[in-house]
């Protein structure tokens, strides 16, 4: 719809996948997986909302699609979202309090090293980019935290992140992302 | 490209990076980034579904009507705008006035547009952007303008087209002369473009990465005289990230229902029927201006080099 789609593009074919932009109804059909990415959730859920794709959507991630939601991806599928516009209706599926921008503005945006529950190896370069916090966590299970809040976030066939793994250059979540996907059934 | 690294802080993290300068851009792409002047303004450009909104104290439109110095906006104005909406706020500050630009990184603006529809500050330089931690974007007619801009360290580019008119011949001009650019590089080895690069005035290291990317290395917006959703379509076919829209909207007859229909545009950019159903009545776009019909000297595109 809007964000950092070509980034994600890039780094799932990166990871053997193959993409669609999903911009319509039709367009979610036959999917193995989805990505939420970054770019600025009102925008995006306003989006969906007007041309029909937020319920749908909704019906096909309950229904075991695998996710990969971003930053801003995050936000549109936390249930809970404080200081987004005050009728932000997103897609309430994950059980998590965010607060939008919650680490500041731009001038706060920052990298910084993560150590993520099962992905071996060194630790994964986190992008933040005006970032939401996590306040609240529900029933789901935190796989990376950076200051003590969560970042990165898994429940069943969802992974949620604070940060920007496609812009990081490391490919390790997307695999993680592909393989999950691929595993359906 | 040059990597600056940023402030560095007792957690492992680090601030300013051009990595975060340049990703919030990538965060904006395929979004609309509009002018507003009030709060008013700018509750209605995210109701609409903006991905950003520029804090001005008038559109170029007015700028160019008016004349006279125009500057950087007053902080109070920009203030009451950031608090308005959760959406990222762009301000404009004078080509090469660095202190208008100290005082937005100050206010916590996010993003500066250094910009020609001000007053230029200096008629040699323009703002050396690496030291700061706020990100810019500024304006380009061609891809030696645009790779000059990201060795001074801005993070994002934009068509300068012409502002105010609500003519969108200029933007399409300088989109097609940044594409015609890149194009070029292709098939050049390093002796050829090493020439070209001295013919456009393009610091090499950076024309290298255009070769490399097939485009520029920052996202790429278009701005400058869109004033509907099939100019915004159009510079989006052109192969621009997004766009800009100034005077456009706010000097528009139905300005919610415009920018409405120009988000619209600007993500189904290539479904022809969407662009037919959100055109229809939109009510009267802004007047507009023909190009001939400015004086040389009243040309904004023509500030910057």
């Amino acid at each position: 719809m809007q964000g950092a789609f070509a980034e994600h593009v890039r780094a799932l074919e990166g990871a053997g996948a193959r993409t669609r932009l999903v911009r319509t109804r039709e367009d979610l059909e036959g999917l193995d997986g989805i990505v939420l990415p970054g770019g600025e959730s009102t925008t995006m859920t306003m989006l969906m909302e007007r041309v029909g794709l937020l319920e749908p959507l909704r019906d096909a991630i309950r229904g075991g699609l695998a996710t990969l939601a971003t930053c801003a991806g995050m936000i549109v599928l936390a249930k809970d979202v404080t200081d987004g516009m005050a009728e932000q209706q997103g897609l309430g599926l994950l059980d998590i309090g965010v607060r939008r921008n919650g680490y500041g503005r731009q001038v706060d945006s920052f990298e910084a090293p993560l150590h993520i529950d099962g992905l071996n190896g060194k630790t994964f370069p986190g992008v933040f980019i005006r970032a939401p916090l996590v306040e609240r966590t529900g029933d789901v299970e935190v796989i990376a935290s950076h200051d003590g809040r969560p970042v990165a976030i898994r429940h069943h066939r969802i992974l949620a992140l604070g940060f920007h793994p496609e812009l990081s250059g490391d490919l390790r979540l997307h695999r993680e992302f592909v393989r999950l996907a691929a595993s359906r059934n | 490209m040059a990597e600056r690294n940023g402030v560095r802080n007792g957690n492992g993290s680090v601030k300013g990076s051009f990595k975060v300068k340049a990703g919030l851009a990538q965060m904006l792409k395929g979004g609309v980034i509009m002018d507003v002047v009030t709060a008013e303004h700018a509750r209605i450009a995210q109701d609409a579904g903006a991905c950003a909104v520029m804090a001005l104290e008038r559109v170029p439109a007015d700028i160019r009507k008016e004349g006279g110095v125009a500057r950087m906006s007053d902080p109070e104005l920009i203030k009451s705008i950031m608090a308005a909406v959760t959406i990222p706020v762009m301000a404009k500050c004078r080509i090469g006035h660095f202190v208008e630009a100290q005082i937005l990184e100050a206010l916590g603006i996010d993003y500066i547009d250094e910009s020609e529809v001000l007053t230029p500050a200096d008629e040699e330089n323009h703002i050396d952007k690496h030291p700061f931690k706020v990100p810019f974007v500024c304006g380009c007619r061609d891809l030696g303008e645009a790779t000059r801009r990201i060795a001074e360290g801005a993070a994002m580019i934009r068509t300068k087209g012409e502002a105010g008119t609500g003519n969108v011949v200029e933007a399409v001009r300088h989109a097609r002369a940044v594409n015609a650019g890149i194009r070029k590089l292709q098939g050049m080895n390093h002796a050829e473009l090493v020439h070209e690069a001295k013919q456009i005035g393009a610091p090499v290291e950076v024309l290298i990465e255009c070769q490399k990317l097939g485009r520029l290395p920052v996202v790429n917006f278009a701005a400058g005289g869109i004033a509907t959703p099939a100019d915004a379509a159009l510079m989006m076919q052109l192969g621009v990230d997004g766009v800009f829209v100034g005077s456009g909207i706010f000097k528009s007859e139905d300005p919610l229902k415009r920018a409405k229909a120009i988000v619209a545009a600007t993500t189904y950019f290539d479904k022809s029927e969407v662009l037919a159903e959100v055109s229809a009545g939109l009510g009267k776009a802004m007047h507009g201006l023909e190009i001939p019909a400015i004086p040389k000297d009243e040309l904004l595109a023509a500030r910057g080099w």
